[in-house]
């Protein structure tokens, strides 16, 4: 039986190592410096990933500004300050969110954001990953605020302190390090979405000019060319890929290596 | 604050004050305040998700009534909108990808919690964790370059000589269509059902595996108590893998062929849900036609929203008895 288990096992770390090695494999070809800095170009004329990586960047910050405050301050509420039925209803709002598939919250930025203001925008897109981001921040923030002792929090107030300041001077700092891990991997989590920029921030093909426009993002580019019938846009699609995937598995792997523990 | 000062402010509004603040510090008030301010603001996210995604169905909803939901027909020249086709393929490759995913999530979680040693599990538990970290348009990508080629020449032609008697495994083999997304989901939830079922394993007692093993029971035995003792949790685990496998989008909308159709065959193109949102929404002219697109988006928030709300149920439960080390202790 144990064969077999491992069998399973060896399986599923063999396809992660297929995927990995042949995104690689393709996507090292086309990779230089003039596709990491141009922006894309009809086909035959060469063209890059300058403004999807740059639109990305733009977003992840729009995002952050937004998530991670937002996020952080429900997972203090859920820890410190919240009791009772009412708290109960928030974590359940909370991993209701978590559960949302993010093509539905995208349907409803669309709704609630593109349609008032008539067009497609960078703004729209950030805040449709900032609703992905958020539940991911809060109940992270919740579970490392936990783990704070509670012998911190009974010697902070034992000696005089409000509880304002015993949160915000004593236990979110002895958490700080959990609650960054935690903002990490939710960036690492959004700078993959593709489903929820398909039509907030839209894609583009020039350099961002304004949070107001549509924006180029790695991921809606990855996807528009992996569907187009052009053999040059696919391999810049596997290029394209390989520079999310650094960024995406970067930032997984050195959270891993930082903490050295599972979350 | 003085404590006259302190009584005055008490007295006049004893008891919202002391749920605010009971410690009667003014800024304990407004950070308390300000804290419940961001609670209110998630359950308000919530509440306007709902509204205005039924607002924006509800053209769609007067029109087709609950007919939408198996009415077979798609037609957005015609102004025909039924929603089956987009149902049958969610559910269909939800089903493909759960019968493959379970058992290779149950051998993983087995073999990292019972069998593999620390120094083995922890860096191969990591490893299948990144499986998740992928991002869906990743999965696509491959999706539609390796993983359909190789169906197309090698899998599907051994699947049709082998089981051609049966109407799944007829038609003509593309490499795109209800097979495929269903493989790609089922590589893209083992690594969430097998975490939790980790999780759920973990969380037994120690004394039930001792127990087992002191009546005489084999390793094998031992695990077979494991598992009828984490069942429920184990169950969760598998409705949130199914949860996640309904409203992927990305991966699913590259290989599936998006064809509304409802085939026997699960070698033909199909279509689900969230693919329709992702392909048609901007693309959707007409009022209607975007209400009934909303209505789907809809349909989906509900069934990921029930579907999640019992998987946590069942895994909540399960690691919170022993207080186990789940996520969700």
């Amino acid at each position: 039986m144990t064969a077999l288990t491992a069998l399973c096992t060896l399986l599923a770390v063999g396809a992660l190592l297929i995927i990995l090695s042949y995104i690689a494999w393709q996507g090292i070809g086309s990779l230089n410096l003039q596709f990491l800095i141009d922006r894309p170009r009809p086909v035959g004329e060469g063209g890059g990933i300058g403004n999807a990586i740059l639109g990305s960047l733009v977003l992840l910050a729009i995002s952050s500004v937004i998530g991670l405050p937002l996020g952080i301050s429900v997972g203090v509420y859920l820890s410190e300050v919240g009791t009772g039925r009412f708290a109960g209803a928030v974590r359940f709002m909370v991993d209701t969110l978590t559960g949302i598939p993010s093509i539905v919250t995208g349907v409803f930025v669309y709704a609630v954001l593109v349609l008032p203001m008539k067009h497609f925008s960078a703004f729209a897109g950030g805040v449709a990953l900032a609703l992905i981001m958020i539940p991911i921040v809060a109940r992270t923030t919740e579970e490392m605020l936990k783990l704070v002792p509670h012998s911190l929090r009974e010697g902070a107030l034992a000696l005089g302190a409000p509880q304002w300041r015993v949160t915000l001077g004593v236990i979110i700092p002895a958490a700080a390090p959990g609650i960054a891990t935690g903002a990490m991997l939710a960036i690492a989590r959004i700078s993959g979405e593709t489903a929820p920029l398909l039509f907030t921030a839209f894609g583009s093909r020039f350099f961002p000019s304004s949070l107001n426009e549509p924006i180029a993002s790695l991921t809606v580019q990855i996807y528009n060319y992996a569907i187009s019938p052009y053999d040059e846009w696919h391999a810049q699609a596997w290029a394209a890929t390989l520079v999310l995937m650094v960024l995406v598995l970067g930032i997984n792997i050195s959270v891993r290596f930082v903490t050295r523990k599972r979350f | 604050m003085s404590a006259v000062e302190h009584n005055g402010l008490r007295f006049g509004f004893s008891n919202w004050r002391r749920v605010l603040s009971p410690t009667g510090n003014t800024g304990d008030a407004i950070f308390r305040i300000a804290m419940l301010l961001v609670a209110l603001l998630m359950v308000a996210i919530v509440v306007a998700m709902v509204w205005a995604l039924a607002t924006d169905a509800l053209m769609s909803i007067r029109q087709f009534g609950f007919g939408f939901l198996i009415a077979r027909k798609w037609d957005p020249i015609k102004g025909d909108f039924g929603a089956l086709p987009f149902v049958y393929g969610t559910v269909m490759s939800s089903v493909i990808a759960l019968a493959i995913s379970i058992p290779f999530s149950l051998g993983i979680a087995i073999f990292l919690v019972e069998q593999a040693p620390p120094y083995i599990a922890r860096p191969v538990g990591f490893l299948v964790e990144l499986l998740a970290a992928i991002p869906s348009v990743v999965y696509g990508l491959w999706g539609i370059f390796v993983l359909a080629p190789v169906l197309r020449e090698h899998v599907q032609p051994i699947l049709q000589t082998a089981f051609g008697w049966l109407p799944l495994f007829q038609g003509s083999m593309t490499g795109i269509g209800l097979l495929t997304g269903g493989i790609i989901l089922a590589i893209m939830v083992t690594p969430i059902i097998s975490a939790v079922v980790r999780d759920v394993l973990a969380a037994v007692p120690g004394s039930q595996r001792e127990a087992a093993l002191a009546l005489g029971a084999t390793k094998w035995e031992m695990i077979r108590v494991v598992l009828v003792n984490g069942a429920p949790g184990i169950a969760g685990a598998i409705i949130l893998g199914l949860g996640r496998a309904l409203g992927e989008t990305m991966a699913v909308t590259m290989v599936i062929g998006n064809r509304a159709q409802i085939s026997p065959s699960l070698f033909d193109p199909a279509y689900t849900i969230a693919s329709a949102i992702a392909n048609e929404f901007t693309e959707a002219t007409g009022d209607l036609y975007v209400s009934a697109l909303v209505e789907l988006g809809l349909i989906l928030f509900l069934v990921t929203f029930i579907v999640n709300g019992i998987a946590r149920l069942l895994v909540w439960n399960v690691t919170r008895k022993t207080g186990g080390v789940g996520r969700a202790a």
